[in-house]
């Protein structure tokens, strides 16, 4: 069964039988979970050796790669729905990635931590320091600071780049929320289409 | 695990066309197999060789023989190529030394060895003998071709022009293209041979004595390119070869010096200078980018393949921008591919090191073309 609730959340936002790019699918759960439930057509690309590895382990299709060099060798409308969970906060081009995903597939889901949970905002406020977040640990020694994203930063940020939000998502946990989302949910997922 | 060499003959009346327009007639070609084929003939792999290689990939000649075959850590029992599973094939190429049609074999209209007279062979070539082989032995479809280097060059091939006769293709530490850096290496291996007056323009097959000086320094700069700076460092470092101190003349002082002469001599007995020769020649042919200027129209017909690509991250005789942009060209015409550029010191020479993380993906990979082969998806 699959673990992270973001990525059931994403699987139900996917039609059956899509065409899926997995953009830093990790050990390939979301993948494996969408190709045995969804009958999706599957692959992901992966930074790490170990996660390639744990996907070719699941049977999967994945390439080692960078996203942040693009998706150039995809050709346009290539594919159904372009995934990026949990990846958002560590791009240093998010409109480009974002672009690049929309290029590609018809749609694009990103799911992401939401800066704006009630935690963060009252620790940035007690302490003075830049929250953490509790399930992408951020480490002194670790390669990059991540980049911050609320509710609000991520619909800006569509608005300017001009794309669509066609359905979104807010995650407490298992929970759904439906009021107060912007402070109460601790995840956001959101599917994203071409504007017009 | 004791296996023979076998010889398949074929070509006799109707000869093999070349690329270069020639023909041979008969085609010898050397091959050796491991396991068993099943009823149904749908679990065989054939495995491609490198440069120097044989078809002796795995197991031991004979009770006494020593050395097992080039890749005996990937393929037996149990192993990456299992041969509780799969029958496993490896046939000698072309243009070799090794039981194949080749340079040393004799010209059946002069009776003597070819020499020169050989004609000049592709990848292409080596691997259309291959394709006679697979039909001689009654199988329709391959599991897959697999193989590194040179080995990888052939299963490119493979998977560009004989794509209905496999379902994967597993290339390893290679490339679509040959470089000209590539081509410089191949030149001066081969000027060393030329050099060589005992080379005598390629006819010393009956002089009892070859260019064992040249064909030596050939392999000489052949193991510096299969090695890496790092793993150069940690072999050799800079240590002396039984010797406490420098001796100021021109002997084998460094052990790295040592390690080149003892390898490039041990070479001269077991491989042939002409066929070095052809069978680099070969490889600076191989050029998937033609006829039609890109890589990807190349595999427009062969989108339906599962492609397993590695590369090894300090390769620099065939780097991992060479499998990068395989994979690009194969991700463009929508084929399904599975990259992986492992993390490695040892150079060109990791493909056939990294056994432990080579297993593990060879054997995930056959696992899943196993299961979609019997589910008929692939």
């Amino acid at each position: 069964m699959i673990s992270r609730p973001d990525l059931l959340t994403i699987a139900e936002l996917i039609p059956a039988e899509a065409r899926v790019l997995d953009l830093g699918c990790d050990d390939g759960e979301l993948l494996e979970y969408l190709i045995e439930h969804k009958q999706a057509r599957g692959s992901g690309i992966e930074l790490s050796e170990d996660g390639v590895l744990a996907c070719v382990r699941r049977g999967l299709s994945v390439r080692q790669g960078n996203i942040e060099e693009g998706l150039a060798d995809y050709p346009d409308d290539s594919l159904d729905v372009v995934i990026l969970s949990q990846t958002l906060p560590f791009l240093n081009n998010p409109t480009f990635i974002i672009n690049e995903m929309l290029r590609v597939g018809k749609c694009a889901i990103v799911s992401f931590p939401n800066w704006g949970y009630w935690r963060c905002r009252i620790e940035y406020l007690l302490t003075g320091r830049v929250p953490q977040f509790p399930d992408i640990e951020q480490k002194w020694d670790g390669d990059k600071r991540w980049q911050l994203f609320t509710l609000s930063d991520f619909e800006d940020l569509t608005q300017w780049i001009g794309v669509e939000i066609d359905d979104r998502v807010y995650l407490e946990g298992n929970q759904k929320i439906e009021k107060g989302a912007r402070w109460r949910a601790r995840t956001a997922v959101y599917a994203l289409t071409k504007a017009g | 695990m004791i296996v023979p060499i076998q010889t398949f003959t074929f070509a006799e009346n109707d000869p093999l066309v070349l690329d270069s327009g020639l023909t041979l007639s008969p085609v010898n070609l050397a091959y050796e197999t491991w396991g068993t084929l099943n009823a149904e003939k749908s679990n065989a792999i054939l495995i491609c060789h490198a440069l120097t290689g044989s078809a002796h990939a795995a197991g031991y000649h004979s009770e006494d023989d020593k050395t097992p075959g080039w890749w005996d850590d990937c393929i037996g029992p149990g192993k990456a190529f299992d041969t509780d599973k799969f029958f496993v094939i490896c046939s000698n190429v072309i243009g070799g030394c090794y039981g194949s049609s080749g340079p040393t074999e004799i010209d059946p209209n002069t009776g003597k060895a070819y020499g020169l007279n050989f004609p000049v062979i592709t990848i292409g070539d080596m691997v259309r003998a291959q394709v006679k082989l697979i039909d001689h032995l009654g199988i329709g479809k391959l599991v897959c071709v697999a193989g590194g280097s040179m080995g990888g060059m052939q299963v490119l091939e493979w998977a560009a022009h004989h794509a209905e006769r496999i379902h994967a293709a597993i290339p390893i530490a290679t490339t679509s293209h040959h470089s000209p850096m590539e081509i410089a290496f191949g030149e001066v291996g081969r000027q060393a041979i030329y050099a060589d007056p005992a080379w005598n323009k390629g006819d010393y097959h009956e002089s009892g004595t070859g260019p064992d000086a040249g064909l030596a320094v050939a392999r000489m700069v052949g193991h510096i390119t299969y090695l890496s700076e790092e793993s150069m460092h940690q072999k050799f470092g800079r240590r002396l070869h039984n010797l406490e101190k420098y001796g100021y003349e021109f002997e084998t002082e460094f052990e790295v010096e040592s390690y080149l002469r003892y390898n490039g001599s041990k070479f001269t007995q077991r491989f042939d200078a002409n066929a070095y020769l052809y069978i680099t020649k070969a490889m600076d042919y191989f050029d998937l980018t033609q006829p039609s200027g890109t890589l990807a129209a190349s595999f427009t017909e062969s989108t339906k393949l599962r492609y397993l690509v590695v590369s090894f991250t300090s390769d620099w005789l065939y780097p991992s921008y060479h499998s990068k942009e395989l994979v690009r060209a194969l991700t463009a015409v929508g084929a399904d591919v599975t990259y992986l550029d492992i993390e490695s010191q040892w150079g060109h020479d990791a493909f056939l090191l990294e056994v432990e993380t080579m297993t593990g993906l060879l054997q995930s990979f056959l696992g899943r073309l196993e299961k979609e082969i019997l589910a008929g998806t692939s």
